[in-house]
Formats: C-alpha cells, structure tokens, sequence
C-alpha cells in the first residue's frame, strides 16, 4: 500500500514537471548511447585484432626444436659428474624435427577433456622455383577438416576453396603475396625444391590472405599426405600438433605439462604473443572512461532537476510530512524519481544504442590486410548492455540521494509559518 | 469526566537565533474529548509556535507533551509522523493541496498513508467527507481549478480523513473573505456539535474566538487564562 503511494506521489511529481524530466532522460540515454555504440565498436575492433593472432594461433603447440643436446658427454663421466663444467663451442645435434611416437600422443591428448581440439600438422621450408630466382618459403601440411573447425581457416582462404586439397593430390594453396612474387594463378603449376635437394611440381587451387604481409609472404598450405610426399617421409610423420584448448587462459600450466609427460618442446600462446593482451585492455579502458565521463555529466542534470524540483514543491513536501508521511517516505519518493528517469532513459540508451551499432556494422570497410571483412566490426555482447543499464541506475541513484535526503531533511514548520 | 486528548506539561521554549529568546515559558494545560477550543494572542505571543509544539512537527522544546496519553518525548521522527497520520488533523492557512492531484486524491492521501482502509474503503470514506462539507461535486476537478474558500474546505476534508482525535488549525479563515469565513467557521461548529470533534485553532479573529468554547490566551509565551 505504502510503495503503491509512493509510486503514486513520484509519478505525479514527475508528470508535474514532464519537460525537465524528459530532457534529463534524453540526457542519460545519449550517455548509455554512446557508452553502447563506443563500447561496441571498441571490442568489435579488439575482437578482430586479437582474432587475427588468437584465431591462427594454437594455444599449445609440441614440436621438437633445435638446440644444444642437454646431455653432454662430460656429464655421463662419473668423475665429474659433481663438478661445474664449462664446455666451449656446443653446436646443436641433428634433431629429427619428426615428433615421436605421435599417433599415442594424439590419442592421449584426445582424451584430455581440456582440450577442444587437436591439429596436426608438418612444416618444411623449401624454396618456389621463379624462372631463375629461388624465393624460400614454407610448406604447411595440414588437417584441412581440423585447420577449418578450429583456426578459421576458410575465412582466409580469398579464392578457390580449402577442401580442394584433400580432394586433389598435389595440389597447394599460396599465400596471396608469394602468389603475386610467383606470378602463380589458380590451375597454374609451380616448382618448388626441397632442403635435400628434391623437386616437386604443384597445382596452385587457391590464395589465402592472413592479413599479415611477412605471412602471406611465405606460407603456403597443402595436405599432410603431399607435404610428406614432398619429403619424402612416412605417413606418421608430423612435426608439430597444435592444441586449442577449451579456454586459453590455461594454456601456459598446460603447456608445461605437456612438455613433461611427451618429452617434446611445449609453446603456450601467452609465451608467442605476449603483447596481444595490451592494446585489447587499453582500448576497453578508454571507451568505459569516455561512457562513465558521459554518464556523470548526465548525473548533474538530474541532480540539478531533483533539486528544482524540490524548491519548487516545498510546499506539497511540507503538506505530506504535516499529514504522516515520514523523512524516509519523502526520501524514497525522490530516489524512485531519479531512479525512473535513469531506467527510462537507460532503456531508451540501450535501444538506440543498439540501432546505432546496427548502423555502424553496415558502413563498409574495405582494408587489404582483413580479407574477409567488409563492415565495420561490432560487438553485440549483452554484457555491455547490461553494464549500461547498471550504470545508468547506479549514477541516476547518486545523483538523487543528496536531492533527495535535502528533502526528507525539509521542516515542515519553517515552509507552513514562513507563509 | 471527560476523556483528555492533548495534555501540555511546563512546556518551555526558546529561540537561539540570533539571541537566546524565551518564546513558551512553563505552559501547562490540558484539552479533553469534544472541546472547541480556540487559541488567541497578539502577534508575537507565541501562540503560532506552540500549536506547532503541539503538533509534534517542532520537537526542540523542554517539558512534556502527551497526545492520547502517550509521551512524545524520545520518539523516532516517523513514528511522530504516525501519530500525526492517525490522531491530528491539520488546517493551515494556506490550504496546500497538490495541484496535480484531483480533490478527490487530496483527501485520500493521508488516508492511504495510514493503510487501515483499502483504497475503495479510503475513497468511500473521502466522498462521504466531501459531502458532509458540500463539495462533493468538486471531487474530480484539480485541486488547481477550485477557489480559495473551497480549497480551504478540502482542506479541511483531507484533515478528517482519518477520523483525528484533534483538528489543529493554524488561522484556517486568516486568508479567506467574510462570507468564506463564516462558511469555514460553521463547519467547525458543526464538526463540534454533531461529530464530537475536538478541535484547537489559533486565530487573531476576536470574533471567531468569542464563538467557540473556551478560549486560551497567551501573551509573551505565557497562558493568561484558560
């Protein structure tokens, strides 16, 4: 009964004073608007930018690198098993770049529920054949089913299709650049000569474009059965297995496990792309900055139309506390009016917000390096919604307490006698 | 004897701004059930300010006051809005109606307030007020469109809400023309003789007061006779 009055007494005040009310809205609503559309495009951008790394990046990657053996043959001597060695000059072993045992590891990997996804895959440098001029770069034997699920490998893929492949023996797909160094079109034919000396022909079926011009420069993707046709190795041999985990925050702990129990090299994706993290953050940190600057500008309206209001009606306020109605029944109905005017205007804030990132997403946007994009990017998360309805309650609260404790504080005996 | 209603002990008071002023020096009477009882004094004789100590909206007083028996003393600020919700009923002389409300919704307000009655039961109640002071017609106009002598009977219908123990009045005819006054002023006297109402005005009109009751007349913050 008491919140029906409250209610009651709230709205007519409010409708009492409908234009101010409605410019403090409005006022609120670009606020939530703006912090919307800012924040969406923000981490549309961020989302694409770190897409570009974290999408073509495994979490984990096991390879066997080459590098200087850890155990040298002085330490096998017992005589000097106890002593500090220095030895000058080590030059690394000739590692076999083939991951042992690898099918095991796979299956093992497999059954680890933290894991999304497993890809193998085979690297080898080798160099494209260009009349007289040898151009180094390197072939990636690939799982195209595993390459597409998981590292979005078709969104790169800017012509012919990736399935081609598998379906085609020998067949290859050119980073876009090299393609243009090749002078390479789609059903051409390119020489290319391995480290040991071997030359193989391929068709090219189609281009892909990373985004990144050193990549585009010299990857080039083929299936795992041509690149180990190409090196002429068996068809259990791969030199790298990338893992996508379920979440990649995991992947550094992960990694070093790993590393451990298959007795191979283990990268995590924080350890290869240390810096992806930072722009991401700063560019959050500026849009929320702008949308609460925003919403504290939107607060001093309402708290400057709380207080008109509260001159202006000093009077009904002394009538309701002559006849019952108590300080904290007039505080309440003061924080209810600041309160519906951020609801109303957050609502409105988050709508038009919406429109406009709608808006923003059509307006094209064409760059060389990003293919597959063609808008601009945004990001329709709800959370940001969400944080911008909270926002707009919270500052809308703040701003109505002070108004409003000024008028449950109001003396009903100073504003009837001073008549 | 007769039920005691309001009951004022050595009430005293003063005012610190800008020098310490005795305004109420050692008050002490009593007003019972059913009293018509008016409140006179020269202006300055504190009589305004003691109706408002009485009113428990001014709690800066020593001495004591007790309303229906209960002391007001030591009371949180919304259970003395309780008992002025309940047990007291105001006229002033401004009428402070709420313009955007109807007459109708004027009056209910104290009522809903109150929560003893549903809202049909309140509005009931608020229409049978309104005809009983001959405004029953003007229940669903504003409040802003009425005159000054019938926003001062809504006013007074909005003080009746509740059924009160008292009705204060604070020169409830001070702004209204002779014809309005005497309207006003019979209202009182029926309130009196047909409900029982006890009633407490200060007023400057000598005239008003002859009529009613007893008289209590103040002067420099002391009770001359009662």
């Amino acid at each position: 009964m008491n919140a029906k009055l409250i209610y009651r007494i709230a709205a007519s005040l409010l409708l009492a004073r409908w234009k101010q009310t409605l410019v403090a809205a409005i006022g609120v609503m670009f606020s939530i608007t703006m912090f919307i559309a800012l924040l969406g495009f923000m981490n549309g951008l961020n989302d694409l930018l770190d897409g570009l790394i974290l999408n073509r990046t495994p979490h984990i990657r096991l390879f066997n690198e080459i590098k200087v053996n850890d155990r040298q043959p002085i330490a096998q001597v017992p005589k000097f098993s106890s002593a500090h060695n220095f030895i000058h000059s080590i030059k690394p072993t000739e590692t076999r770049r083939e991951i042992y045992n690898s099918q095991p590891i796979i299956k093992a990997i497999q059954k680890d529920d933290r894991v999304l996804g497993i890809a193998p895959k085979i690297n080898t440098q080798v160099f494209f054949n260009a009349g007289t001029i040898d151009i180094s770069g390197v072939i990636n034997g690939i799982d195209v089913e595993a390459e597409r699920r998981l590292f979005f490998f078709d969104d790169y893929i800017t012509h012919g299709t990736s399935k081609d492949i598998n379906i085609m023996s020998n067949s290859i797909i050119l980073g876009k650049a090299l393609a243009d160094q090749l002078i390479a079109n789609i059903g051409d034919i390119i020489q290319v000569t391995t480290p040991q000396g071997a030359q193989f022909s391929l068709k090219v079926v189609g281009y892909f474009q990373s985004g990144i011009l050193e990549l585009d420069k010299v990857q080039t993707y083929t299936s795992l059965a041509t690149a180990q046709k190409i090196i002429g190795k068996s068809n259990s041999y791969i030199t790298d297995i990338q893992i996508k985990l379920k979440n990649y925050e995991w992947a550094p702990g992960i990694a070093k496990e790993y590393h451990q129990r298959f007795d191979t090299d283990a990268e995590d994706i924080q350890t290869v792309n240390a810096q992806f993290e930072t722009g991401s953050s700063i560019r959050s940190l500026i849009s929320y900055a702008v949308g609460i600057t925003l919403l504290v500008v939107a607060g001093f309206g309402i708290y400057n139309i709380l207080n008109m209001m509260i001159y202006e009606k000093m009077d009904s306020i002394a009538i309701l506390k002559a006849t019952g109605f108590s300080g904290s029944d007039v505080n309440r109905i003061f924080i209810l009016i600041a309160l519906s005017i951020g609801f109303s205007g957050g609502i409105a804030g988050i709508i038009l917000g919406f429109l406009i990132s709608k808006f923003i997403d059509d307006i094209p946007f064409n760059t060389e390096a990003l293919p597959t994009v063609t808008t601009y990017p945004v990001n329709y998360d709800l959370i940001y919604y969400a944080i911008g309805l909270s926002f707009s309650l919270i500052t809308t609260y703040f701003a109505g307490l002070f108004p409003a404790s000024k008028a449950s504080r109001i003396d009903p005996v100073a504003i009837i006698r001073g008549k | 004897m007769q039920q005691v209603i309001l009951e004022a002990k050595n009430i005293s008071k003063d005012f610190h701004d800008p020098i310490t002023i005795q305004v109420l020096k050692d008050i002490t009477f009593s007003i019972s059930k059913g009293e018509f009882v008016s409140m006179v004094g020269k202006s300055g004789s504190g009589k305004s300010t003691l109706l408002y100590v009485l009113s428990t909206m001014d709690t800066d007083f020593e001495g004591e006051l007790l309303i229906d028996g209960e002391s007001t003393r030591e009371k949180s600020e919304s259970h003395l809005a309780h008992i002025r919700n309940e047990k007291i009923g105001f006229v002033f002389q401004f009428h402070y109606l709420w313009n955007e409300f109807t007459v109708l919704e004027n009056v209910m307000l104290p009522g809903l307030k109150l929560g003893k009655f549903s809202e049909q039961e309140v509005e009931h109640r608020a229409i049978e007020r309104l005809r009983r002071l001959d405004i029953e017609k003007l229940a669903l106009k504003k409040a802003s469109q009425i005159s000054g002598g019938e926003k001062q009977r809504v006013a007074l219908a909005r003080a009746l809400i509740n059924d009160p123990l008292i009705i204060m009045g604070d020169e409830p005819t001070g702004n209204l023309d002779k014809k309005n006054s005497e309207i006003v002023f019979e209202l009182f006297k029926k309130m009196s003789a047909e409900l029982n109402q006890t009633l407490l005005i200060v007023t400057h009109d000598p005239g008003f007061a002859e009529r009613t009751q007893r008289i209590i007349e103040l002067e420099d913050g002391r009770i001359l006779k009662h």
